[in-house]
C-alpha cells in the first residue's frame, strides 16, 4: 500500500509527459529558421532530372529536363530537347519561396510522412492581399528536410510538393519531387478538331481533376553558378 | 498499258486547268502559313485557353513546322477532294463533251483497260497534288518555323510527340491521305461515266463530299453506329490517328506508338472497298454504255 501512491504518481507524470508537447520540440519559427539556413547552403543549382507529367487531359511523354535554381527565388524547368509543360505553381510555389515571405507560424502538432514522424507548421501570410492563403509544411525535425508542403491559393487551388531526399542530402536537395495540383475541365469542340472517331469508346476525365508532375533528379551541380539570363 | 497511261497523264497535264489546284493549294497554305507566322499566338492561346491557368505554355516553341503542317492540313484535306474532284470528273465526261470518247473506244484496247488506265492517272494526280502539298505545307513550314516537339489539341485530350517521332506520322498520313483523295478521285469517275460533260460529275462529287461530311461529323445516337461508320466520309479523317499516341498507365505518350491501328487499318479497308466498289460500277457501267458522242 504504501508504494501504491509513488507508483500512480509515476504513472501520471509519465501519461502527462506523453500527452504534452515536447518539451524538446523547438518553437515553429526556430524550426522554420534552421531549416530556411539549411537550404540557405546552396546559392544555385543546375540539375538534370526525368520528368512524368499525369494530367487527366494531357497525353506526354516522359521529358528529360534541366532544372535551374538561383537564390533567391528564381527557378526555371527546362527541357533543351523538346517541350515541357510545367505547372505554374511548380515555379510560383517553390519551398524558397514559402520560406522567404513574411508569415504568422503556428504550430500544428505532428504527423507522419512517408514512413517519417513529421512537425507540421501552417504558415499565415501577413499580407491581406496575398495570393497565397495558408501553407502547411511537414518537416522531418531531426533532419530539417520539408518532406511535404500544401499550400492553399487564392486563383489556383491547392498545390501539395512531396519531396524524397537520397544522395543530395547533405544540401537539402530532392532526389524526387511530386507536384500534385489542381486543373480546369479540358474540351474543345468537335468542329475546332475534326477528329477521328475510331468508334472506341474514350475515357472522359471526371472535371476538375487533380495533376500530378513526377520530377526525378539524376544529377546536381551546386553552387558553381549559374547565369541570370537562363531564367529569362 | 503504260503507253496508255503515259498518254492519260499527257492529256491531264496538258491542259491548264490542271494546275489551277496546284496554285490553289499553294495560295491556300501560304495564307494560312503567312497568318500563324504573324497571330499564330492567338491561334495557339485559343486551343490552349483551358490549360494556361495551370502550365506555363511555352508558344513560341509550340508554333513550329510540324505542328504548322497539321494545322494545314486539318484545313486543306477538307478542300482537297474538291479539288481532286476536278479532273477525276473530267476524265470521262470530258471526252464525251469533247466528242473523242468514240473514237477512244473503237481502239483496240478493252473498255475495262482503257477506264482503269484513266483511273490509274486520276491517281497519279492525286498523289501529284498530295507531293506537292507535302512539300508545301510539310518542308516548307518547317524551313520557315523550325522543327520541335509536336502539340497536338484533340477534343478532350492535348496530345504531345517527340520531334524525332513525328516525321514517320506524317508520310504514314499522306499515304493514308493519298487511298483516302482516290476514294473521291474513284467517285468522280464512277460518275464522269454517266455525264457527257464534266460540269455534271465535278458539281455531283463536291456536293456528295460536302453533304456526307457534315453527317459524319454530326452525333446522333442510332445514326452513330448505324449509317455513320459506313460513309467514307467518316473514314477519311482517319489519317489523323496517325498522330495519335497509346499511353502507358500514368497517362504518359508511349513514342512510336498509334492509339488505335486496328480502327485506321479498319477505315483503310473500308476506303479501299468503296474505290473497288466505284471503279467496277464505273467499268460495269461503261461497258454497257452505248456511246454516241
Amino acid at each position: 500500500m504504501k508504494y501504491l501512491f509513488p507508483i500512480l504518481f509515476l504513472c501520471v507524470v509519465a501519461s502527462a509527459r506523453a500527452q504534452a508537447p515536447d518539451a524538446r520540440a523547438q518553437a515553429p519559427d526556430v524550426l522554420l529558421q534552421k531549416v530556411r539556413a539549411r537550404l540557405d547552403q546552396v546559392n544555385d543549382y543546375q540539375a538534370t532530372g526525368i520528368m512524368k507529367t499525369n494530367v487527366p487531359f494531357l497525353k506526354v511523354p516522359e521529358a528529360q529536363v534541366t532544372i535551374y535554381f538561383k537564390r533567391p527565388d528564381k527557378l526555371k524547368i527546362r527541357n533543351d530537347k523538346g517541350i515541357s509543360l510545367v505547372p505554374r505553381g511548380a515555379v510560383t510555389i517553390s519551398l524558397n519561396n514559402l520560406l522567404r515571405g513574411a508569415y504568422t507560424v503556428l504550430d500544428a502538432g505532428s504527423d507522419t510522412t512517408g514512413g517519417h514522424k513529421v512537425r507540421v507548421i501552417k504558415l499565415l501570410p501577413q499580407d491581406d492581399n496575398a495570393d497565397l492563403v495558408l501553407s502547411t509544411l511537414y518537416i522531418d525535425e531531426p533532419r530539417l528536410l520539408i518532406l511535404k508542403a500544401r499550400t492553399t491559393t487564392r486563383e489556383n487551388g491547392t498545390y501539395e510538393v512531396e519531396m524524397s531526399y537520397g544522395k543530395y542530402l547533405a544540401y537539402a536537395l530532392p532526389d524526387r519531387v511530386i507536384f500534385t495540383f489542381n486543373t480546369k475541365d479540358y474540351k474543345l469542340p468537335k468542329g475546332l478538331t475534326f477528329d477521328y472517331d475510331d468508334g472506341s469508346k474514350k475515357n472522359t476525365p471526371a472535371a476538375p481533376a487533380r495533376g500530378k508532375v513526377e520530377l526525378d533528379y539524376q544529377s546536381y551541380s551546386i553552387n558553381k553558378g549559374v547565369q541570370d539570363s537562363v531564367f529569362q | 498499258m503504260w503507253t496508255l497511261l503515259r498518254l492519260e497523264l499527257f492529256k491531264i497535264f496538258r491542259r491548264p486547268r490542271t494546275y489551277i489546284p496546284f496554285g490553289a493549294i499553294a495560295a491556300m497554305i501560304l495564307i494560312i502559313q503567312l497568318g500563324l507566322k504573324f497571330d499564330g499566338r492567338s491561334y495557339l492561346e485559343l486551343m490552349m485557353s483551358s490549360l494556361s491557368d495551370s502550365f506555363l505554355i511555352p508558344y513560341n516553341m509550340i508554333m513550329n513546322g510540324y505542328l504548322v503542317a497539321f494545322v494545314i492540313l486539318n484545313t486543306l484535306l477538307i478542300q482537297v477532294p474538291l479539288l481532286v474532284a476536278l479532273v477525276a470528273g473530267d476524265i470521262i465526261a470530258g471526252e464525251a463533251n469533247m466528242g473523242t470518247l468514240r473514237s477512244l473506244v473503237i481502239r483496240p484496247v478493252s473498255r475495262t483497260r482503257l477506264l482503269l488506265v484513266k483511273f490509274y492517272a486520276s491517281v497519279i494526280y492525286t498523289v501529284a497534288l498530295l507531293v506537292w502539298m507535302a512539300l508545301l505545307a510539310l518542308l516548307l513550314s518547317m524551313l520557315l518555323f523550325g522543327t520541335n516537339d509536336m502539340m497536338i489539341a484533340r477534343n478532350t485530350v492535348m496530345e504531345q510527340i517527340r520531334s524525332s517521332d513525328v516525321l514517320w506520322r506524317y508520310f504514314a498520313a499522306f499515304g493514308y491521305a493519298t487511298v483516302a483523295l482516290s476514294t473521291v478521285a474513284a467517285l468522280a469517275f464512277l460518275l464522269s461515266v454517266f455525264a457527257d460533260n464534266s460540269i455534271g460529275p465535278i458539281v455531283s462529287t463536291i456536293s456528295i463530299v460536302i453533304v456526307l461530311t457534315i453527317l459524319s461529323e454530326m452525333r446522333i445516337p442510332l445514326y452513330d453506329n448505324t449509317v455513320k461508320p459506313w460513309l467514307f466520309t467518316s473514314h477519311m479523317l482517319a489519317w489523323k490517328g496517325f498522330f495519335y499516341s497509346r499511353s502507358d498507365g500514368q497517362g504518359a505518350a508511349i513514342p512510336g506508338t498509334v492509339e488505335n491501328l486496328p480502327a485506321i487499318l479498319r477505315s483503310l479497308g473500308v476506303l479501299l472497298l468503296y474505290i473497288v466498289g466505284f471503279v467496277t460500277a464505273a467499268i460495269v457501267s461503261f461497258k454497257k454504255k452505248d456511246i454516241l458522242s
